[in-house]
């Protein structure tokens, strides 16, 4: 230890200073070398694509990997894509009916379950058993559900007097059908993280609350909504950022409508992946994943912005 | 917080009691139709062809015969072995870089840490869709496409992980490495000896979780690999109602093949999995 010590011409001088010095060069390059697999594997299989997608949009690539240069070419082309407004629109719609159906579900079978009981350990381990499967037997399963005339779904509705419903095939409830199916998948997952917050909320309070003279009601509104204020925001961050990016509508989609019927269930990472998998048309699929990654900087921003530097604080 | 049953005062038990009942089954009725959808699979898996629509929950010919299909008329055998072999592969793999990670970001200083830490953490918000056109150039420049290095080892790096171990590792008392360092035991040996027994019990969890998450992963198996020798489990079910011309009672015999691993292992490890989710909210 003494000898590395030499390299360190200024620690010399202080030789009390030196020993410290050494120890700490040891354990600057035993820090770098134990994070080096994984930054490096993070850099280069999601950093670097991160930016590739920005190269690869300005070529056109064809199928054999040949490229060439176009410039904003494939931007161009995005503006006057009559389906790729199609599936931003409907990208928009699958978030704003998934996100807030979450919120619900997931706080309302938090609350349900809230007491810790041996019913509610197993009603909680029901909620959270969808999601164990894989979203292509979620798909599969939902899709012979939903089977026209014959499947569970549509038989029960035609008991209630709601007949005939197509619900995958008739273009104005197909997303709705596969918002559902995400739901179900997803909401164990929200309600475990919703029981998280929960706990952290002082009995103390609800006591007071209650020898005040309050009600359920004016509790919840009044202490579990706003102490929730940190576990809400995670869960519309977390909830916004997979539906536009498709992280488990992708599989939804892929196996139950293919983007059909009338490409209305087709989101923005459905048609990328169409446009480069099966049109090879790799230069006009990164344009637009760009521009999903624009669109999530703004929801990131929008929500850094909204929870003060993203610390979740409540005052 | 553990809360114990709230005393109740016994004036309003009575009315407290009706409220939970109510409480009680409206839980229960959803807590059943949260399932259905489980039930419904394992029950058309025991269908004949022409009971599938028929309906009783409970098959009225019981058969196997879906079953044998499935594990003998098509290569399904194979697909369920490369499922678990890629899995335990990436697991293993992903758990031994991110305790190394995890440990020296929340415990060795160097300079450039915290960046170096948030930069990784950032990573977080980008899931595998918003770069699956890339990252396929990418592989495939590697020469990486239909290999099971392709399948592998972009699977491995996943910043949940890594944040989920830097916490557990900011949690532990430092005694017990000081003693180590004390003893002139160098980082390794501290990570190797001290470090990774400490950790069994999230190990374990993330374990689960990465297992999990690449027995039941579509899209990147779906993209990297289309060759059928190389083919997973879901890819090969996603393929399997268009290839055996729509059979939902052999599309949900293959789907309960594959499912039913995953929900013994939720049976087993249902409070360690619960657990890990619950506490991964935030806490940052």
């Amino acid at each position: 230890m003494a000898l590395s010590s030499t390299s360190e011409t200024v620690a010399g001088s202080k030789p009390a200073a030196s020993r410290g010095l050494t120890t700490r060069r040891r354990e600057m390059i035993a820090g770098y070398l134990f994070v080096a697999p994984d930054a490096l594997g993070l850099l280069i299989f999601v950093g670097l694509p991160m930016l590739l997608s920005l190269g690869v949009s300005v070529f056109d690539v064809d199928g054999f990997g040949s490229f060439e240069f176009v410039g904003l070419a494939n931007y161009q082309k995005m503006l006057v894509d009559p389906l790729f407004w199609s599936s931003l629109r409907v990208t928009v719609q699958f978030a704003v009916m998934l996100v807030p159906l979450l919120y619900v579900v997931g706080l309302g079978l938090a609350l349900l379950v809230q007491r810790t009981s041996k019913v509610n350990t197993v009603l909680r381990a029901m909620f959270f058993a969808p999601q164990m499967i894989s979203l292509v037997v979620v798909a599969l399963v939902f899709q012979l559900m939903v089977v026209d005339k014959l499947g569970v779904l549509p038989r029960s509705l035609s008991f209630l007097g709601v007949g005939g419903l197509s619900l995958l095939g008739n273009p104005s409830l197909a997303l709705f059908t596969v918002t559902v199916a995400a739901v179900w998948f997803l909401m164990g997952f929200y309600m475990l993280i919703f029981l998280g917050g929960l706990q952290d909320i002082p009995r103390e309070y609800y006591e007071a609350a209650r020898i005040d003279g309050a009600g359920r009601a004016q509790s919840f509104w009044n202490i579990t909504l706003p102490l929730l204020r940190p576990t809400s925001f995670f869960v519309l961050i977390v909830s916004t950022v997979a539906a536009v990016t498709g992280a488990q509508a992708f599989d939804l989609v892929y196996v139950m409508t293919k983007g059909g019927p009338a490409n209305s269930t087709s989101l923005l990472i459905s048609y990328i992946y169409q446009q480069a998998f099966q049109y090879s048309a790799f230069g006009y699929a990164s344009a637009i994943a760009t521009l999903l990654v624009v669109l999530l900087l703004v929801i990131t921003v929008f929500f850094y912005l909204i929870t003060k530097g993203g610390r979740f604080q409540y005052d | 917080m553990t809360d114990t049953a709230a005393p109740t005062l016994p004036a309003s038990r009575m009315r407290l009691d009706t409220v939970g009942v109510v409480w009680l089954l409206v839980a229960c009725i959803l807590a059943l139709m949260a399932i259905f959808p489980l039930l419904y699979m394992l029950s058309i898996a025991f269908k004949g062809p022409t009971d599938v629509f028929k309906p009783d929950l409970i098959p009225p010919r019981p058969t196997l015969d879906n079953f044998v299909y499935v594990l003998t008329e098509v290569p399904f055998w194979r697909y369920l072995i490369n499922t678990f072999i890629v899995s335990a592969v990436v697991t293993v793999l992903a758990l031994f870089f991110h305790t190394m990670a995890g440990y020296a970001l929340a415990r060795l200083r160097f300079p450039g840490r915290e960046t170096l830490f948030l930069a990784m953490f950032s990573t977080f918000l980008v899931s595998l869709p918003v770069i699956i056109v890339p990252l396929f150039i990418l592989v495939r420049a590697l020469g990486f496409l239909n290999t099971w290095q392709g399948l592998i080892i972009p699977a491995i790096f996943n910043a949940f992980g890594i944040f989920l171990l830097r916490q557990y590792y900011l949690s532990l008392p430092r005694e017990l490495e000081e003693a180590a360092i004390i003893d002139g035991a160098g980082y390794w040996r501290i990570y190797w000896s001290v470090i990774l027994p400490l950790s069994r019990p999230i190990i374990a969890a993330l374990a689960i979780l990465f297992f999990l998450a690449n027995w039941n992963g579509f899209l990147w198996p779906l993209t990297v690999a289309s060759d059928q020798g190389l083919w997973l489990v879901q890819v090969a079910i996603a393929n399997f109602k268009n290839q055996y011309s729509a059979s939902w009672n052999y599309t949900m015999a293959a789907s309960t093949i594959v499912a039913l691993p995953m929900l013994i292992l939720f049976l087993v490890f249902q409070r360690q999995i619960m657990d890990s989710i619950k506490t991964s909210g935030l806490k940052g």
